[in-house]
């Protein structure tokens, strides 16, 4: 069973039902503890990383997802289930400290002439790490889906997965070990987004 | 690269899909039936539509909630992104909405009835969420006005400083439609839609007036969209998404193939 974390994130049925045609076990939790059997968890998120990041604390799901990550068992966080990850954000002043399991803060795109913000629509990755699971059966250069204006800054640039430029290069995916997040959403990326989930489906079989 | 995005309008009427000829014309009755809109989608889907915007025409309760089966019908088999829009009037249709399986709400009239809904919105759920879409119409050799309920009612307000506002409220983008072209075919306004996409810091829809692949390609070049609305150029068949981009991507936009 893949346990999705539940915390009224706007994306959470898309979610649920891209990793359900890909042949996966998907329950929908709420509680921490529903966590401990799961053979791999899913963070989704979209909007803003305090409300995320709060939510997520107020269901203490997320010392849960910590304690998970632990066991070795995969764990895929996206978009803000990707910011969430990291230590701190820079968004509206935000106070909330994220997981920290990776070092690094949560940065703005820099405005630029011409720039729109957010990213919105479909943008390249190029694969830094081709040995990455996730990856495979998935060329260079595919089109994700992105909406998003900020992103994290990696301190460790090794754990970078993917990288994408818009209007600057920026790490839009990591990974380490256990650990899969993506900026993009998947769940939202037609072919090439089903590919990648299916991927992490069967690293938790 | 970002790619510019092609995107096909679903007008949908108690949960049919349907195309007026021009603005005002489905209260009239004079819908032409074009199919239910899962299976719509679902074409556009495999063509390689970049998302799908769901507009709902109907102005009862009993239509609002036929649409939410819609959304999750649509959302439940295409993967990718979905917009919904018509008759939000607040936070808590928004998050219906979304819930369902939408990604952004697109609001017009209850934006311009209320503008804190903008503000309440990008709060509640992020900016990328907020979809303000604005009816303009060339009133003045250089003026557009910023016309609401279906294009019937004019507003006063300028279209690029409402666009303006709308962003600076919290909009995540901007859907551009122009009351003059809109069904006609007979191509985007180019003037109005670059207007707004330089004032503004948030992408910018272009909708109204498609009726040739020329026209899509001029409005992402000279109108400085970042995507292209349609609906009857992809409803009636005449050209499919595949087509649009094929015929983009020759003229050096970077699209999605």
């Amino acid at each position: 069973m893949i346990a999705l974390l539940d915390y009224d994130s706007g994306n959470l049925r898309s979610v649920q039902k891209a990793l359900l045609k890909v042949g996966a076990d998907v329950k929908v939790v709420r509680q921490p503890d529903e966590i401990k059997d799961a053979r791999a968890v899913v963070l989704p998120g979209v909007g803003a990383f305090d409300d995320c990041v709060n939510a997520l604390q107020k269901q203490d799901l997320l010392e849960a997802a910590k304690e998970f990550i632990k066991t070795g068992r995969p764990f895929l966080g996206i978009c803000v289930g990707y910011q969430a990850l990291f230590e701190k954000s820079e968004e509206f002043n935000s106070c909330a400290a994220g997981l920290g399991l990776f070092g690094g803060k949560v940065v703005r795109f820099q405005n630029q002439p011409g720039l729109k913000i957010p990213q919105i629509g479909w943008n390249q990755i190029q694969i830094t790490r081709e040995d990455c699971p996730l990856y495979k059966g998935i060329k260079s250069g595919s089109y994700v889906y992105f909406v998003h204006s900020f992103f994290p800054k990696p301190n460790d640039l090794r754990v970078v997965a993917t990288e994408t430029s818009y209007g600057e290069t920026f790490a839009s995916s990591v990974w380490r070990d256990n650990v899969y997040a993506t900026q993009f959403h998947p769940e939202k990326s037609q072919n090439i987004g089903l590919q990648l989930l299916k991927n992490f489906v069967g690293l938790a079989a | 690269m970002l790619a510019k995005r092609v995107i096909p309008c679903l007008d949908v009427h108690d949960g049919k899909v349907t195309r007026g000829v021009q603005f005002g014309k489905a209260e009239a009755g004079e819908l032409r039936n074009v199919g239910d809109p899962v299976e719509l989608a679902l074409r556009y889907n495999e063509q390689g539509a970049d998302e799908m915007v769901f507009f709902d025409i109907t102005a009862s309760a009993h239509g609002r909630a036929s649409m939410v089966s819609v959304i999750e019908r649509a959302a439940d088999q295409c993967f990718m992104p979905l917009t919904v829009g018509g008759g939000i009037r607040t936070v808590e249709d928004m998050h219906t909405m979304l819930r369902a399986g939408a990604d952004k709400t697109s609001i017009n009239s209850s934006a311009l009835a209320t503008p804190d809904l903008i503000r309440q919105g990008a709060e509640k759920f992020g900016s990328q969420c907020i979809v303000v879409s604005i009816d303009a119409k060339k009133v003045a050799p250089d003026r557009w006005e910023v016309f609401s309920h279906g294009g019937r009612k004019a507003t006063g307000l300028d279209a690029v400083e409402w666009a303006k506002k709308a962003v600076a409220l919290g909009a995540g983008e901007i859907v551009l439609n122009s009351i003059d072209a809109d069904g006609t075919k007979a191509g985007f306004d180019l003037v109005i839609t670059r207007r707004i996409s330089e004032s503004v810091g948030v992408p910018v829809v272009a909708s109204g007036g498609a009726g040739s692949l020329e026209h899509m390609a001029a409005v992402l070049l000279e109108g400085r969209a970042d995507a292209v609305l349609a609906a009857s150029i992809f409803h009636y068949g005449t050209y499919t998404v595949g087509d649009v981009k094929k015929f983009l991507a020759e003229k050096n936009i970077p699209v999605r193939l």
